[in-house]
């Protein structure tokens, strides 16, 4: 059984059609790459399965239960999913540490001493031992986009969204946060990632899929989609990407 | 016979204001404009005028001046106290427009040639007037509650008469008051609907102020 | 035209009235005032507009015609309260109006990705709005809460009109006494002041200690 299964997801704005029928797998332990021209419906894509906004048509599963069914607990679902923002939306008011911890305590129930150790676990596996006690405000964006991520991984969820992480940092800071990423895809933690930077689908993706208006044109390996692409859009798409955003590691 | 009694509360409602704009005015020109000297003695005017509650003024108005053996009628000193109280929140709002004006806006009237002066009345002070029309309404809703606050130095207005009412109708008091609340709910609205409806008038592309939410400043 | 020494303690009960009633109305108005805000941003069309409305009589009406109400009208509906209670009722309903605003404004700017990070993670609304949203808006508040605290402040002198001695009510009572008008309410002027003085230094300092950095009106992207 797939962790998460998407069935023909369809999702309105007003009169605009963003997602038209988008269906996919991802099974536990896969790294997947959703790529596109913006405007696309990929974060929409993302906001869907966990129900920050509420799908048109369609259903999501999460691990044999269905998300989109409208008497499911969303907010046990939502636990057990973490997202990350393009925005980050650490929480103004918290030093890191309170930000890591406050979901772990309050949602899971969890007791302070666990949870600040929990806390301090995840911050160390990003890598910010040191900044613990900074507010969101003090805190460079590579930095406070870790701290989201040590976030979502308190919550020990079974895979992670991630909407665009990289796309509001300054390029020098990209490199940090990518890092963490592909440690998180190695070490074996199911991803699902709307990204521009190739180089990480192609360091550590299973598949790809590359979507454009509101439909999934063609998914496959990373080899596959770069050297031998399906559809004419796919093979311009990934050109122009790897153009603009070249290469990092 | 409320309505008599409202018709007082509007006379002593534009006589005040009147005189809360006037001398506001100058005190926030003497804020912004004035030099250290009388930059302070403005802002402490407009300080202590803020700071004290407006019945303190009205009975200072009212019953002091007869220790001294001038009585005053209190509709002026009602007038006065609460038209230089309101002075005091006005200024604030005109100091507030006079330094949201861009300070390039005076740059260029003086390098044409225009003394301080000139430049203060023809460039700086018609911008500063427009953009305050917001914060002003704030200032006239606040105000045109107050002008009940006479009722506490005997002016013959609305609460006045309600008083009439009730001593004689008892049963009546409740439903006296809430008429006296209806009246000012629809002053209030149509005094902030007209104010609005002028400061679409006067709008001009590109100019505006952050609308202040507090009630007073 | 002299001063009285003998004034002082008489005055410094009607100070220590005037305090009281200022905290317990303003304490009164803050809790209402936050169930308000709340309705007004949380509350579907049932809860939402109810509050609007609240908050629309008691900003529209003259807060002395609401205090008369209470302590002369509803006596003709068979509710009779004691001018104390009379005073802090009216003060306290009038001032959660306003509280409710600025909080409402204050809710509304803390930006929304705040919200959306906390249902993300499984939060429920309520605890959203308690651990997230309203830890923040609080702060963002604190100016416009300051400058309502003032304000109740000043405007506590009309419960003299009810017969209560606060420090208005003992100026009064004073002058009537003794017809030395001017300087009593130069006095209780002074009183007054000095009390905005010290208050809103304190108020000062509270906003220091409570700040965080980053987080005001002034938030970044």
């Amino acid at each position: 059984m797939s962790l998460l299964k998407i069935v023909d997801l369809h999702k309105k704005y007003g009169n605009l059609e963003v997602l038209k029928g988008v269906s996919f797998t991802l099974e536990q332990g896969e790294t997947k790459v959703v790529i596109g021209p913006s405007g696309t419906g990929k974060s929409t894509l993302l906001r869907c399965i966990n129900r920050l906004s509420p799908p048109g048509a369609g259903e999501v599963w999460l691990d044999g239960v269905e998300v989109t069914d409208s008497k499911a607990n969303i907010n046990e679902l939502r636990a057990e999913m973490g997202f990350v923002f393009q925005s980050f939306n650490l929480f103004s008011h918290l030093t890191a540490l309170r930000n890591v911890r406050i979901g772990p305590i309050k949602v899971k129930g969890m007791n302070k001493d666990a949870a600040t150790k929990l806390a301090m676990e995840e911050l160390e596996r990003v890598g910010l031992t040191d900044k613990v006690n900074a507010y969101p405000a003090q805190l460079s964006g590579g930095q406070q986009q870790r701290v989201s991520i040590a976030r979502a991984l308190a919550m020990s969820p079974k895979l992670i969204l991630f909407d665009e992480p990289t796309s509001a940092l300054d390029p020098e800071l990209i490199g940090e946060v990518l890092t963490v990423m592909i440690n998180l895809a190695k070490e074996g933690m199911t991803m699902l990632v709307v990204t521009h930077e190739m180089g990480f689908a192609r360091a550590v993706a299973d598949e790809i899929i590359f979507m454009e208006n509101g439909v999934i044109v063609e998914q496959g390996t990373p080899s596959q989609m770069f050297s031998n692409p399906q559809h004419k859009r796919t093979g311009e798409f990934l050109h122009k990407i790897n153009e603009l955003y070249g290469e990092s590691d | 016979m409320l309505l008599a009694g409202v018709r007082i509360n509007i006379e002593l409602l534009f006589a005040l204001l009147v005189l809360g704009l006037l001398v506001g005015t100058l005190v926030a020109l003497l804020q912004v404009y004035g030099g250290r000297f009388f930059g302070t003695l403005a802002s402490g005017y407009a300080w202590i005028f803020r700071s004290i509650p407006a019945i303190v003024l009205l009975f200072l108005f009212y019953f002091g001046p007869s220790e001294f053996g001038v009585n005053i009628p209190p509709f002026f000193a009602a007038a006065l106290a609460l038209g230089l109280r309101s002075s005091a929140y006005q200024s604030q709002i005109f100091r507030g427009a006079l330094q949201a004006i861009p300070h390039g806006q005076m740059m260029a009237a003086r390098s044409m040639g225009m003394s301080r002066t000139r430049a203060i009345f023809l460039i700086v002070i018609p911008q500063a007037f427009r953009i305050s029309i917001a914060g002003w309404s704030n200032e006239f809703s606040s105000v045109v509650k107050d002008t009940t606050l006479a009722y506490v130095v005997g002016l013959n207005e609305v609460l006045r008469k309600v008083r009439i009412i009730t001593d004689r109708h008892y049963d009546l008091a409740m439903l006296a008051y809430l008429t006296v609340a209806l009246i000012f709910l629809v002053l209030t609205y149509a005094g902030n609907w007209s104010l609005g409806r002028l400061e679409k008038r006067l709008q001009i592309p590109g100019l505006q102020m952050m609308r202040g939410g507090t009630r007073e400043v | 035209m002299a001063f009285d020494w003998a004034w002082l303690p008489l005055l410094a009960h009607g100070l220590i009235l005037t305090i009281e009633i200022t905290v317990t109305c303003i304490a009164f108005g803050f809790v209402l005032g936050v169930i308000l805000a709340l309705m007004r941003v949380y509350g579907g069309k049932w809860l939402s507009i109810p509050a609007s409305i609240y908050i629309q009589i008691f900003r529209g009406t003259p807060l002395l015609v609401q205090l008369l109400m209470v302590y002369y009208g509803l006596p003709s509906w068979g509710i009779s309260l004691s001018a104390f209670v009379s005073g802090v009722l009216a003060l306290g309903l009038n001032t959660a109006a306003y509280q409710a605003e600025y909080l409402r404004g204050a809710i509304q700017a803390v930006k929304s990705g705040q919200l959306l990070a906390a249902r993300s993670m499984g939060m429920t609304m309520p605890q959203a709005a308690r651990y997230v949203v309203l830890p923040q808006a609080f702060r963002i508040v604190i100016p416009s809460w300051s400058n309502e605290l003032i304000l109740m402040l000043k405007y506590s002198s009309i419960v003299f009109s009810v017969t209560l001695l606060d420090l208005m009510g003992v100026g009064k009572r004073i002058a009537s006494h003794n017809f030395r008008y001017f300087e009593v309410y130069v006095v209780v002027a002074l009183f007054y002041l000095a009390l905005v003085f010290i208050i809103t230094q304190l108020l000062r300092l509270l906003e220091k200690k409570v700040h965080i950095p980053g987080l005001g009106e002034h938030a970044e992207s």
